[in-house]
């Protein structure tokens, strides 16, 4: 267990919105809270599962809603801690640790949030390495674990127990209804995991990785080198392409942000054209029409210049980006991790291949 | 006939002109003074000279950057009480909580949080915390901050909290300055809370300079009614105008852009206009400014209202050039450019040397410039080139070509033919296109709203409707109004087709 100083939750936030692959929410009320927090003397401890016993439980976090009504609505530390409170209470046994659900976006810092009012340490991992749209997006899903019982709490002291659910998908329509009717934003604690599932099913030293790439982002910055390079020497990425966005459309279907974006090469790239789909994040890329890469391998578009992460709610055209991919976790690129994420999972009939491979 | 004077105060000129019906009738030029008021009164004895008639202008509007420098300069600024109606949401990041520290610590005198505000479909959060908005407003009173900006969770889609807060003050304090957010901004409670706290900073600031501009108004005596010029390139009374000083932000760009519309009769085209230090380029739809739909920091505080959508380049007629490697700025001389530019008989070489040399313009002693290598200036116009062509590449919405109208002191600086641009159109009086488009502004209203379960047809029509009243409401004809802009977004995880939607219509001022 080791103390995170407020610098490393300021690269979290950076290298976690580069993680979110598109999507996960921008993390920076999130981010505002911890300078609060930190400023009146929190320091949160950033725990190693290996330090877990095997028995012990860890609260699983995360916000839920519409990214809009977070910006009304801003997000607090203590309807994060309310969720966890309450699934003790649920349960009857206290939590060791938090973790976050998905590192990707505003989420890899909710555990911290909550981290700093129950006085517990932040487990470093999550069950995504990265954001999904979707419940079953997990490693835990894909190991099979059991998806219920869950907390959700708003900050009118509103709070509701998902006892039981016949699936994921009613895991995430029952919890989905429940969010809507408190106003479209909630904290939630999923269903809670033993210190062993944790070490067996976990994606495991992700919270690290976003605070190492935020953090050669900022040295790169500030020693005026390309944080491209910097991000792509850290996690062993490749660029995949560098041009300006010359068409977008956007719809939303089902609750999702579903769209497509087509970005004209420049430099080393000129000549081409790249072609992007996502569904809240980026699900497949094209190269002159061939799939060149997709999910479950992370597909990073960053603005060419300043190296900072573009949601696909901010799109735009004219904007010059740089497509990148980085490595997925291997539990995704397991059979069963491609059928949870893979390519099929979002609607497209392409067989899974790895840029990596 | 229709006689309006339209005023730029900028950082180094301020430009009058006089506009009668639709031509220029006359247009003068002179260095904007510490006061502000003086640089004003001296324009406008010029421009009368040029033209007596300037005397019975029906109209007089002003542009001025006076109260972003405050801002940015952090001087004359008020000390203001924050009101954040949410209460329990948002607790934990109360207002002025992402401000730089030595602007807070000026401008921040009491900050209130209290329960209220509304959910996004318009059902109330918990109960309005009346009866500690009294509390609160006697408070405050007894402190003697007679400046207050109120913020409630949701207000641009149910105002009802902030009304009622305002309505609560003006009883225990009545006199108290109050700013609204949500007559300031759209969805984002930081950044709308944001604007209302720096409008509220600047009341004091704007009441006593919208009264100068009047003195000296009068003084030079014209009895026209006089409007100030807002960041979307219309105009509200000055009365009306000096509670909202953050509207007129960003009214200078934007009036360039506005006179460059009017100047080229052209609606939709590409505006670049080239100053002493910067390059503005900006994107003209329906013959206004399209307009950022994204964050926009003001003296380091965070904020989301209406501005106009620029790219600024470090390009000007006082860029520093270096010569080996070349190098176009970023640095300028600025103001300085008529001691120590090398035509001047300084001794760095600039932007305006380079073109000078190249005979794009005559200024100063060409002889100085002479003995500049021709690889040079030419390779240095290449370059000032791509910038500008990248720079319009940014701004455009789609990759058809488009018509680019060049306006500034520098405007000599734009190529007659640039990459992805039909036409480049030089027009008269370039130079002071932005106190022609402070001349011709009109009234607008905007409406910025989440509907659910419509058809996008009835969303916008809804809004647009809810707009046109706005409008009328700040004065103008409704026989005139037309809409400008619309734009909608559905919206990720909210229920039943939930789309997002903003219209903002323009009309003439009702006589």
């Amino acid at each position: 267990m080791r103390p995170v100083t407020a610098d490393e939750i300021e690269s979290l936030a950076i290298g976690a919105w580069i993680l979110g692959t598109g999507g996960g929410g921008s993390p920076y009320l999130a981010l505002l809270n911890m300078r609060q927090a930190y400023r009146k003397g929190v320091v949160c401890q950033l725990m190693d599962a290996s330090e877990l016993a095997d028995d012990d439980l860890v609260a699983v976090v995360s916000n839920m809603g519409a990214p809009l009504v977070g910006q009304e609505r801003l997000t607090d530390p203590k309807t994060m801690a309310l969720a966890v409170t309450m699934m003790e209470e649920y349960l009857g046994r206290k939590f060791r640790a938090l973790m976050s659900l998905e590192i990707g976006g505003g989420n890899s810092i909710q555990p911290f949030m909550g981290a700093a009012v129950l006085d517990l340490p932040v487990i470093d991992g999550d069950c995504m390495g990265r954001a999904f749209p979707e419940a079953q997006m997990t490693s835990f899903a894909i190991h099979d674990l059991r998806m219920y019982p869950l907390t959700l709490a708003d900050v009118r002291d509103n709070a509701v127990v998902v006892a039981r659910a016949a699936s994921w998908k009613w895991m995430e329509r029952i919890s989905r209804k429940a969010c809507v009717e408190v106003g479209s934003i909630a904290s939630t604690c999923k269903a809670p995991r033993t210190g062993k599932e944790i070490k067996e099913c976990a994606i495991l030293g992700s919270t690290t990785k976003a605070i190492g790439i935020g953090r050669a982002v900022q040295a790169a910055r500030r020693a005026h080198r390309d944080p491209i390079d910097a991000v792509l020497e850290v996690t062993g990425g490749i660029k995949l392409f560098a041009g300006k966005i010359h068409d977008i459309a956007r719809r939303t279907t089902e609750g999702f942000l579903r769209g497509t974006a087509a970005i004209e090469g420049l430099d080393d790239f000129r000549g081409h054209t790249f072609r992007l789909a996502f569904q809240n994040e980026f699900a497949v890329g094209w190269l002159d029409d061939v799939p060149r890469v997709m999910t479950p391998d992370l597909i990073c578009v960053v603005d060419t210049v300043a190296g900072d992460a573009i949601g696909t709610e901010t799109l735009r055209y004219g904007q010059r980006v740089t497509v990148l991919a980085l490595p997925a976790p291997p539990i995704l690129l397991t059979p069963k991790g491609i059928e949870h994420v893979g390519p099929r999972a979002f609607g497209y009939d392409l067989e899974f291949r790895s840029v990596f491979a | 006939m229709r006689r309006r004077i339209g005023i730029d105060v900028g950082g180094t000129n301020t430009d009058a002109v006089l506009l009668e019906d639709d031509g220029v009738a006359a247009a003068v030029k002179t260095p904007t003074t510490s006061d502000v008021t003086t640089g004003i009164t001296k324009a406008l004895a010029a421009l009368v000279a040029q033209a007596p008639g300037a005397r019975t202008a029906q109209a007089v509007m002003i542009g001025t950057t006076h109260f972003t420098n405050a801002v940015v300069q952090r001087r004359d600024l008020g000390r203001v009480a924050a009101v954040r109606i949410g209460l329990p949401s948002g607790a934990s990041l109360p207002p002025f909580v992402d401000w730089p520290e030595d602007l807070a610590e000026l401008v921040r005198a009491e900050v209130v949080t209290l329960e209220g505000g509304h959910e996004f479909d318009g059902r109330p959060l918990v109960p309005f915390d009346a009866r500690g908005m009294r509390a609160a407003a006697r408070r405050i009173r007894e402190a003697g901050i007679t400046s207050v900006a109120v913020a409630a969770v949701f207000s641009p889609l149910n105002a009802a909290g902030e009304e009622e807060a305002a309505a609560i003050l003006a009883e225990e304090y009545p006199g108290v300055a109050v700013t609204q957010s949500h007559r300031l901004g759209r969805i984002g409670l930081l950044e709308r809370e944001n604007a209302a706290l720096l409008n509220a900073c600047l009341i004091e600031l704007a009441r006593k300079t919208t009264r100068a501009f009047t003195e000296a108004l009068r003084a030079s005596g014209i009895a026209a009614p006089l409007y100030l010029t807002q960041n979307d390139g219309t105009v509200m009374l000055a009365e009306v105008a000096e509670a909202y000083p953050v509207y007129s932000f960003a009214s200078g760009p934007t009036n360039s852009m506005r006179g460059a519309a009017f100047l080229s009769k052209r609606d939709e085209a590409l505006v670049v206009d080239v100053g002493g230090t910067t390059t503005d380029i900006g994107s003209l739809r329906h013959g206004f400014p399209r307009e950022a739909n994204s964050v926009v920091e003001i003296g380091g505080v965070r904020t989301l209202f209406r501005m106009p959508d620029l790219l600024s380049l470090g390009l000007g007629g006082g860029t520093r050039v270096a010569r080996e490697p070349l190098a176009i700025g970023p640095t300028s001389v600025g103001y300085r450019l008529t001691e120590q530019a090398l035509v001047f008989g300084g001794d760095v070489l600039t932007v305006t040397d380079v073109a000078v040399a190249a005979g794009l313009i005559d200024l100063g002693d060409r002889a100085r410039v002479a003995s500049l290598p021709a690889a040079l200036v030419d390779a240095a116009l290449v370059r000032i080139r791509g910038m500008i062509e990248e720079g319009v590449d940014r701004m455009k919405t789609d990759a058809g070509l488009v018509p680019l109208i060049a306006v500034g002191g520098g405007s000599f600086l734009v190529p007659a033919r640039l990459a992805g641009v039909s036409e480049v159109l030089n027009v008269p009086h370039q130079a002071v296109a932005n106190a022609v488009g402070a001349a011709i502004a009109q009234v607008s209203g905007e409406v910025d709203q989440i509907f659910q379960d419509l058809t996008r047809e009835e969303a916008i029509a809804r809004a647009r409707r809810a707009a046109e009243d706005k409008a009328v409401a700040a004065g103008a004809d409704r026989a005139t109004i037309n809409v400008v802009e619309v734009e909608d977004l559905p919206l990720a995880y909210l229920p039943g087709n939930s789309l997002r939607t903003r219209v903002r219509v323009v009309g003439d001022i009702a006589e």
